[in-house]
């Protein structure tokens, strides 16, 4: 039997570490929120944090940080050198986007051939790659906000710079969760980022 | 697509990839490398089960972290700028009240004498090494109104007024080439940083909150501002400043917040 390779190494590579640092930096900065919440009535339990107290999960953010934008610099830099991101991601059109979208709420958008995205996917996977670097440059205004003038005016200033970022956090959280159902839905596509195929 | 549907191709999908996954698990166990590979991976896997995946209380696990955090001082120290100024506001956008933050209650704030208060200088430096409260007063004053960022995430804009840090420091006669300038403080707080944030424009030894004089909750008759660096790097009622080459750590510091904590 012989197959195609739906997924090359380096996506299923840099997509389980991704996955891997985006959990760690979730849970880490829910700690994190956790010491001064932007919004006075929540909170994150804290059985699903990670770090044990702000010290703690500081040290965490501040590690795994690294692994995700070295991770994230590799998938972008090699979507773009291998045309991956122009064959596979590209075009969205308002109008595909529409009727994938209108079918998938029927029910009826099919995923039979797993090579091949249907416009919401597009959108969904551009979307979060947007949404990490956002995540990347609003956590970076934070972090160095008197270093990066530019990036602080940018994000609004240091307070609105950490509304940005719980903002991007939520957009991510969000994905993840229908990124599960999807897979739940269809699950010879957790097959495929493993094996390849 | 229907459900029936859906579950029809589900079940077709199982049973040829089974198929697959069968003969490529076959495959990788005839290799007796791959065999022990794969037995380690399991091991590994089990031992993370059993210690109930509780990363925060590993041993190794925290060794990295602290690595981590060290290494991050250093791209910190690259970073910073001793041009790069904090942002300045107006009076207008001052947070009144401004925020009282310490490891202790605003009841156990301690009450330091003014008239027998000494500033003691030490290690490298040679020049006056006990300071009177109004020796300091009697040094140039600047005023600034800059942002207190908290590493706990809030934020509050003040006004300070002081003796710039690098001139005390000049006439102190310290070491500039030094590495670090530890600072300890009435409340046993104690805290140091780096020298080119010692000598930044805006860090200044302050004696005024609010065009008054520095009131006991926010450092009196003391504190050091400044706002290249998170509060914790601030610290109040300084009694003894250091000179060092050997890094002297600090309260919160040694309990794992990051040491150079820049902003």
């Amino acid at each position: 039997m012989s197959y195609t390779t739906i997924q090359p190494a380096w996506v299923r590579i840099s997509h389980w570490i991704n996955a891997l640092a985006v959990m760690l930096m979730v849970t880490s900065g829910w700690q994190i929120y956790n010491a001064s919440p932007i919004f006075a009535d929540w909170r994150f339990p804290s059985a699903i944090t990670l770090g044990g107290w702000l010290g703690g999960a500081l040290q965490w953010h501040f590690a795994v940080m690294w692994m995700l934008v070295a991770n994230f610099i590799v998938y972008v830099g090699l979507n773009l050198a291998s045309g991956r991101l122009r064959q596979k991601l590209l075009p969205v059109t308002v109008r595909s986007l529409a009727s994938d979208l209108s079918a998938a709420l029927r029910g009826k958008l099919g995923h039979e051939d797993l090579s091949r995205y249907n416009a919401v996917q597009k959108f969904a996977y551009l979307a979060v790659i947007v949404d990490i670097a956002l995540l990347i440059l609003s956590g970076l205004a934070i972090w160095k906000s008197v270093q990066f003038p530019l990036l602080r005016t940018l994000m609004g200033g240091y307070d609105n710079a950490r509304v940005v970022h719980f903002a991007a956090m939520s957009v991510l959280v969000a994905f993840f969760v229908v990124h599960l159902a999807m897979v739940a839905l269809v699950p010879r596509s957790l097959l495929v980022m493993i094996r390849g195929r | 697509m229907t459900l029936r549907n859906r579950s029809g191709k589900l079940s077709a999908f199982a049973a040829s990839h089974a198929q697959t996954i069968i003969k490529d698990a076959r495959g990788e166990l005839k290799n007796p490398a791959r065999r022990l590979l794969g037995q380690r991976i399991l091991t590994l896997g089990g031992i993370a089960l059993l210690s109930g995946c509780d990363l925060s209380n590993d041993k190794s696990v925290n060794t990295m972290l602290r690595k981590m955090s060290s290494f991050n001082d250093d791209v910190q120290a690259l970073l910073f700028s001793p041009k790069t100024l904090a942002p300045t506001y107006a009076e207008s956008m001052i947070t009144r009240p401004f925020p009282f933050n310490a490891f202790y209650d605003i009841d156990d704030v301690p009450e330091v004498d003014a008239a027998s208060y000494r500033l003691q200088v030490s290690g490298l430096a040679n020049g006056k090494r006990v300071w009177t409260l109004d020796e300091l007063r009697a040094l140039p004053q600047e005023s600034q109104i800059t942002r207190h960022i908290c590493i706990e995430g809030w934020s509050a804009i003040g006004r300070w007024d002081g003796v710039r840090f690098a001139e005390f420091l000049k006439r102190a006669g310290a070491d500039i080439t030094a590495k670090y300038v530890s600072l300890h403080c009435a409340d046993n707080y104690w805290t140091s940083i780096d020298m080119p944030t010692a000598l930044h424009p805006q860090t200044q030894l302050t004696l005024r909150y609010d065009g008054a004089t520095l009131p006991p909750k926010y450092g009196f008759p003391m504190k050091l501002r400044i706002p290249t660096k998170l509060g914790y790097k601030n610290p109040k009622h300084i009694v003894a400043i250091s000179v060092t080459n050997d890094y002297p750590g600090g309260y919160w510091e040694n309990q794992g917040y990051n040491w150079f904590g820049g902003s």
